[in-house]
């Protein structure tokens, strides 16, 4: 499987919160041919078994939906009000284009042209109330007959190499996870486990919820992007992560503490099989963690993530060799759980 | 051993959330042989069972304090950290912390103006090693650490010691373990939870694992008796408390009655607990499954989530003759609330 | 069910006491009505009530849907007793302070007692005071007795909920008072299972009074596990029109039942909700709700393997305040939207054959 490519396909999928179908029938495009259990559950999680392995089963998991938005409701001038699905800084919306809806109709964020701005009024934020989406409607009538409220809008942005090795476009945050899974489970490597493709992380980890509870794993490996805020205007301590350092092993987020066990097995592994690995030193925001390691009466859970930057905006930024050292590392862990 | 001798060994244990396995080790020692059977599952909870009839209760306390982690190590060998639990930055000031490996170190602020713009990203702990490589010697990012603080016993029979929530349930229940006398009317299972201070997770795993048909969480609240406090009507030494509400639980009323009709038969002066903000282990325990009729026993304390938390010796002593008087009487099959 | 009817039914339950955690009063007045109405009741392990009205399917696996309704309500718990004969008082879900000086109130002790909840009399407060909002933790409940018969009458942890009955204005359609979140849910559903009394249908049909909704979801949390239905639909309030909520997202009294629509909805219940309102000429709204819907919908819907899930809200003024408002119509509509799904849900729509 060629890892740019993949990786541009999935990013470039809609799939907001609550509509995740287009990656889950990607997937199971691709998945469909080989030797798999297959499973779509009553929430949309894609449950998949690979390997008749019996005894302790192992899973994967990487969430399918994306950030994005939803209409909430027309205004009379046609114009439409909206809120988040999932976390956005509202400060990265302004004038980005979007993909409006079910019908992928072009639309716009705009804002206040500069030269009718007060003095001062750039200074601060647009509030949560300021923000429309224009898709050209001339009124209320006609935004009626072509959409609905409570449809999704997308990022209008196609993934792209930028570098040699950096790649940016929207939504690496799952999908980069996705591609880890998707590229185990399709590659011959005689591993035998599980893979949960879950829905709604972005909302409250809903999906992994579902999927921990019905797939009962001894152990569990979440495969996820995590923030580099290794840029300008933002001390090294708080950093995080840094790009190029290689897949970065979680210590706890706000959902989970990792299993330290899981964390040691991560870190030999990338030290036997000479992978460079980093820490996710921020401790803080939500996985699917937490969600599968409660479940039941417990399961040895750890979180692996692809270093990214500029995470839940219409660009982030990764850099290739980060994610094809991430794919090593879960298979270098894969082997000794077998 | 006695009640305060138990109490300042485990409160002087080193046990963050999930790192607690200094202290289960203690407990399992200091019960030897009392229980039928004794183990630990997959996320470290320890279970100490007395099997028996039903119904089964699930007597729990957490064994887990709060603490920090490590998250960086900076040039000149100082560490970065977060909190683990509900604590604020300013009680953290001047403290001394421990690691596991007995590595002490000292937290202290960055240059502020005004105790307003303290936050977590302005403490960091000093270990008094010179560079990175050095500090990186002894601690990694990822170690966690707890207050370091010694077990006081003041006169006036009150005890002064970090993690006495929750160890002072821990000792509760140690002390109830080694004190039942007899095969008692129901099966009860003692059940040491990990990690409640990041949210009642051992005891929310623990419960849908052991499938209780009752619950009892023992832990410590909050008083209101110290110069203009807030309002709270629980004081020290007027009794072990039997809750009626915080913000994870309301007590089942019949489990609330049940444990009151005990206080009052076997003459042990108790308090009616309404704690407005902090949540236990019951929290966890009653949501489980298709529910779980649940009810906590606490024990009154000062300064709650600071390096010195105190407690009276008397609460702890009724609070162990109250739990033993709970469980050694017959509990009803079921206290459905009936049509 | 005769026309009075609902508004007998809506009044006798907004006046009964049932603040979370507490909620025998109210529960009991529910039981009796689906009990009138064809159905098994009983209480399940938390003290949800469940109530059951079985299907004409006969081989094979019956198809199970559960309507959901929360039948608490917020109030307020005694965190102390004053020397001076007062009572200090905690909230139970989510309060607006302001709305409560001046307040009457019962305090459920021994017995329960009228009171009021005090407030400083305008004559006695400078600018400064008039300026500020009073906190809870200020407010305090006059009984009219002092200090000794107050400690015998009421303990530390006794119930406070708010004393008002019900007023139907002269439009003769709306209706304000306390709890309507979210006795006009449990009525929608009484309304329901009335309408399904004399009709046959294929689903077996649980009416679910979930507890302590409003502290955490908690009641319908243990429901959905112990029930696991193959779909579910809770029935809530959302908020209503009015003035300075431009900002917001608002739902017209009167202009039907609002079908949620969102992450937490399942997409084939939300459609064959719409498409039954549109072929019985039934007004409805659709709200759409990007992430949590604050309503039992959350809890059931990641029940043990999931449970897809739907919401309808019946448009409500003022929430959580004891003036609450709501239009007859739409709680009328509601009932009869709930009645026409239960009856539709076949055996296609189990989470097999997804």
């Amino acid at each position: 499987m060629k890892i740019k490519e993949t990786l541009a396909e999935l990013s470039n999928l809609r799939a907001v919160s609550g509509a995740e179908t287009e990656v889950s029938s990607y997937l199971l495009d691709r998945l469909e041919a080989g030797r798999f259990q297959l499973r779509v559950d009553s929430i949309g999680n894609l449950l998949v078994r690979k390997g008749s392995k019996k005894g302790k089963r192992v899973m994967l998991s990487a969430h399918m939906d994306e950030v994005g938005l939803m209409i909430m409701d027309f205004e009379k001038s046609g114009l439409l009000r909206f809120r988040a699905i999932g976390g956005i800084d509202n400060r990265v919306l302004v004038a980005k284009r979007l993909r409006v809806g079910f019908h992928d109709l072009p639309g716009i964020i705009g804002s206040k042209p500069i030269h009718l701005q007060k003095k001062g009024e750039q200074d601060k934020p647009f509030n949560d109330n300021a923000l429309y989406i224009d898709c050209g409607f001339k009124n209320r009538e006609e935004a009626s007959n072509y959409l609905k409220v409570g449809e999704y809008a997308t990022f209008d942005v196609k993934c792209a190499a930028i570098s040699k090795n950096a790649l940016r476009g929207k939504a690496f945050d799952d999908r980069a996870g996705c591609l880890v899974l998707l590229y185990l489970l399709l590659e011959k490597n005689g591993l035998s486990f599980d893979a949960a493709f879950t829905v709604q992380e972005e909302v409250g980890t809903r999906g992994a919820q579902i999927a921990a509870y019905t797939m009962e794993p001894d152990r569990a490996l979440v495969v996820e992007t995590t923030a580099a805020a290794d840029t300008p205007e933002t001390e090294q301590e708080l950093s995080s992560t840094i790009l190029g350092q290689g897949p970065a092993i979680s210590l706890m987020d706000s959902t989970i503490m990792v299993d330290r066990q899981l964390r040691t097995e991560l870190a030999m592994a990338a030290e036997k099989a000479g992978i460079s690995y980093q820490y996710r030193r921020f401790t803080g925001a939500g996985t699917d963690g937490g969600a599968i390691a409660y479940s039941r009466s417990g399961v040895k859970t750890a979180v692996l993530s692809v270093p990214c930057r500029y995470l839940h905006s219409p660009h982030s930024v990764l850099y290739e060799s980060d994610l094809k050292s991430t794919v090593d590392l879960v298979r270098s862990w894969l082997e000794e759980q077998q | 051993m006695l009640l305060d001798k138990v109490l300042k060994t485990l409160t002087e244990l080193y046990g963050p959330p999930g790192e607690e396995e200094a202290v289960r080790e203690k407990i399992a020692e200091l019960i030897g042989k009392r229980a039928d059977s004794a183990y630990t599952d997959q996320l470290g909870n320890l279970f100490v069972l007395f099997k028996g009839n039903a119904p089964k209760i699930m007597v729990s306390a957490h064994m887990d304090e709060i603490g920090v982690i490590v998250t960086n190590i900076d040039e000149k060998g100082f560490l970065r950290f977060a909190p683990l639990g509900g604590l604020a930055p300013y009680t953290l000031i001047g403290q001394r912390l421990k690691f596991r490996s007995g590595l002490k170190g000292l937290v202290y602020h960055e240059k502020i103006k005004d105790l307003k713009e303290l936050n977590w990203t302005r403490l960091y702990i000093d270990i008094g090693l010179k560079s990175k490589p050095e500090a990186e010697k002894t601690v990694s990012i990822g170690d966690l650490a707890c207050l370091d603080q010694p077990f006081v016993d003041l006169p006036g029979g009150r005890y002064l010691a970090k993690a006495m929530d929750n160890r002072a349930g821990c000792a509760v229940l140690v002390e109830t373990i080694n004190s039942l006398k007899g095969p008692l009317p129901q099966e009860v299972c003692f059940v040491f939870t990990i990690q409640e201070e990041l949210g009642l997770r051992g005891a929310k795993t623990a419960a849908f694992g052991y499938e209780p048909d009752y619950g009892l969480a023992v832990d410590v609240t909050l008083v209101g008796d110290t110069p203009k406090s807030a309002t709270m009507a629980v004081s020290l030494g007027m009794g072990p408390a039997i809750k009626v509400k915080d913000s994870s639980v309301v007590t089942h009323p019949l489990v609330r009655r049940f444990m009151v009709d005990r206080a009052d038969n076997l003459k042990i002066a108790y308090q009616l607990e309404v704690l407005e903000r902090g949540g236990t282990d019951a929290g966890a325990i009653h949501l489980s499954r298709a529910g779980v009729p649940s009810g906590a026993l606490s024990i009154p304390c000062r300064y709650v989530h600071t390096p010195s938390e105190m407690v009276d010796s008397a609460d702890l002593q009724n609070a162990v003759s109250l739990l033993c008087g709970i469980l050694s009487a017959p509990w009803p099959a079921v206290m459905g609330r009936q049509l | 069910m005769n026309e009075s009817e609902p508004l007998s039914v809506l009044t006798r339950l907004s006046a009964a006491a049932g603040v979370a955690g507490f909620e025998e009063q109210a529960v009991e007045i529910a039981a009796e009505y689906f009990q009138r109405y064809g159905c098994a009741v009983k209480r399940d392990r938390f003290g949800n009530l469940l109530a059951f009205k079985a299907g004409t399917a006969i081989r094979g696996h019956k198809v199970s849907l559960a309507l959901v309704a929360h039948i608490d309500e917020i109030g307020a718990m005694v965190t102390k007793i004053e020397e001076g004969g007062f009572l200090r008082l905690t909230a139970i879900g989510g309060l607006d302070a302001r709305t409560l000086p001046g307040q009457a109130v019962l305090v459920h002790g021994r017995k329960a007692l009228k009171g009021v909840i005090g407030a400083k009399p305008p004559h006695l407060l400078t600018d400064q005071e008039r300026k500020k909002a009073v906190p809870i933790d200020q407010l305090f409940i006059d009984v009219g007795l002092d200090y000794n018969s107050l400690k015998k009458a009421v303990s530390v942890g006794d119930i406070i909920s708010f004393d008002q009955n019900p007023l139907l204005f002269c439009n003769r359609k709306y209706v304000s008072g306390k709890a309507l979140d979210n006795r006009a849910g449990v009525a929608a559903l009484i309304f329901c299972a009335s309408e399904l009394a004399e009709l046959k249908h294929e689903a077996n049909i649980f009416f679910v009074a979930p507890l302590q909704e409003e502290v955490g979801l908690r009641g319908a949390t243990t429901a959905a596990f112990g029930l696991n239905p193959d779909l579910a639909v809770a029935v809530d309030v959302t908020h209503g029109d009015g003035p300075g909520l431009e900002n917001n997202f608002i739902y017209k009294l009167g202009a039907g039942p609002a079908l949620a629509k969102g992450p937490n909805f399942d997409q084939d219940i939300f459609n064959n909700l719409e498409l039954l309102a549109i072929d019985n000429y039934l007004p409805y709204q659709v709200e759409p709700i990007p992430g949590y819907s604050g309503t039992d919908a959350w809890a059931f819907q990641v029940s043990r393997e999931g449970i897809p899930t739907g919401l309808l809200s019946v448009p409500l003024r003022y929430m959580h305040s004891t003036v609450e408002l709501i239009s007859m119509d739409d709680l009328v509509v509601c009932g009869k939207l709930l009645s026409l799904f239960a009856r539709s849900v076949n055996i296609q729509m189990t989470r097999g054959s997804r």
